[in-house]
């Protein structure tokens, strides 16, 4: 078994930088995202497509940082 | 990987794909996420995870020697096996574990260049099968402190100037604007940064693909900022993963003498009480 179609994409979220990787294992598609800088991992989902997997980590990834605070 | 001082402490993908089978050798998967081994590893690989298994789940503190024994063991470790490790994000938390093998005395540990998101972009083969090694005999040694950084020694360094303290964090956290990686919780009560450190955040020793950038370019980047080994060194991030993967870029690939982690990081440092804290880039 291999990752297949891996994809890394960059955009922005909640005005964030975010990271989403996306690949099938099998018959299962995973999504992670990162904030970039610096890195860290955000939110994970595993779903039966593509776009199950990338609207649920989406979903997370917008939640967390949205709720992140710029201290003045 | 000839140019790095100590270039046995790294492997390529295409190494591990050739020999992480063969007799006394053993790869491990060591992630953030800890869910991810179990999506597909290198075959054969163990997988350890950093909450449980890398840190006194009490005090905080790294695994205990008793424990890191077990583990070893367990994983079919003996004192002779050559350890691969990889994971997710570059590396941190296989650099983590890297370093805590180090404080016990393995003598042959490495990291996979570019770790698990290199194997999988590369389209490597992937186990579901969780590994089931043959128990091993395994002695650590005594912790071997010199690799770590406790607080009296920052407290110290601040004081005395004379240790270079590298701030690993993401420019954001270093200046304080904010208190953890953007989307995760806060974890300290104060922003900023141990006064004198400088920011060089952990992912610019790292090229696109994870791998580690030359040495020439590594070299450059902590130059630039005045880190040359001319003074010893204590690197630092939130909680210590970061850092490990930078003490390792330091140490390993630069050959700075004199390089720590300082583990405790600015969730110790930012949350003591009355410890000088300077905000702004």
């Amino acid at each position: 078994m291999k990752a297949e179609r891996y994809l890394v994409r960059q955009f922005e979220l909640a005005g964030w930088p975010v990271r989403v990787t996306t690949y099938r294992i099998g018959p299962t598609w995973h999504a992670k995202a990162d904030n970039v800088s610096p890195g860290a991992l955000i939110a994970t989902a595993s779903a039966d497509t593509l776009e199950q997997a990338e609207e649920t980590v989406i979903d997370k990834a917008r939640t967390r940082l949205a709720a992140t605070r710029r201290i003045p | 990987m000839s140019e790095y001082a100590h270039p046995e402490v790294l492997v390529s993908t295409d190494w591990v794909a050739q020999h992480g089978g063969d007799s006394g050798v053993r790869v491990v998967e060591v992630d953030v996420n800890t869910s991810s081994y179990d999506e597909g590893h290198v075959p054969g690989a163990v997988g350890w995870a950093w909450d449980n298994q890398l840190c006194d789940t009490v005090r905080r503190d790294i695994v205990p020697r008793e424990a890191f024994e077990e583990l070893m063991a367990e994983s079919g470790i003996g004192n002779d096996t050559t350890v691969v490790l990889y994971g997710d994000n570059n590396n941190w938390f296989a650099a983590w574990a890297f370093w805590q093998m180090k404080i016990y005395g393995h003598s042959d540990v490495r990291l996979m260049n570019g770790g698990r998101a290199k194997w999988l972009a590369e389209g490597r083969e992937l186990s579901m099968d969780a590994a089931r090694p043959g128990a091993a005999s395994y002695v650590a040694a005594a912790p071997d402190n010199s690799l770590r950084a406790f607080l009296p020694e920052v407290s110290s360094a601040v004081e005395s100037g004379s240790v270079e303290l590298v701030d690993v964090r993401s420019p954001a956290e270093f200046s304080g604007e904010i208190l953890s990686p953007p989307g995760l919780p806060e974890t300290c009560q104060r922003g900023g940064h141990i006064p004198g450190a400088s920011n060089i955040p952990w992912g610019k020793a790292c090229a696109d693909d994870g791998t580690f950038k030359s040495a020439a370019e590594l070299r450059q980047l902590y130059s630039a900022a005045g880190i040359t080994g001319t003074k010893p060194v204590i690197a630092y991030c939130r909680i210590g993963e970061r850092s490990s993967h930078s003490w390792f870029v330091l140490h390993y690939l630069l050959g700075l003498e004199g390089v720590t982690n300082y583990d405790g990081s600015w969730t110790e440092w930012g949350n003591l009480v009355g410890a000088p804290v300077e905000r702004g880039a």
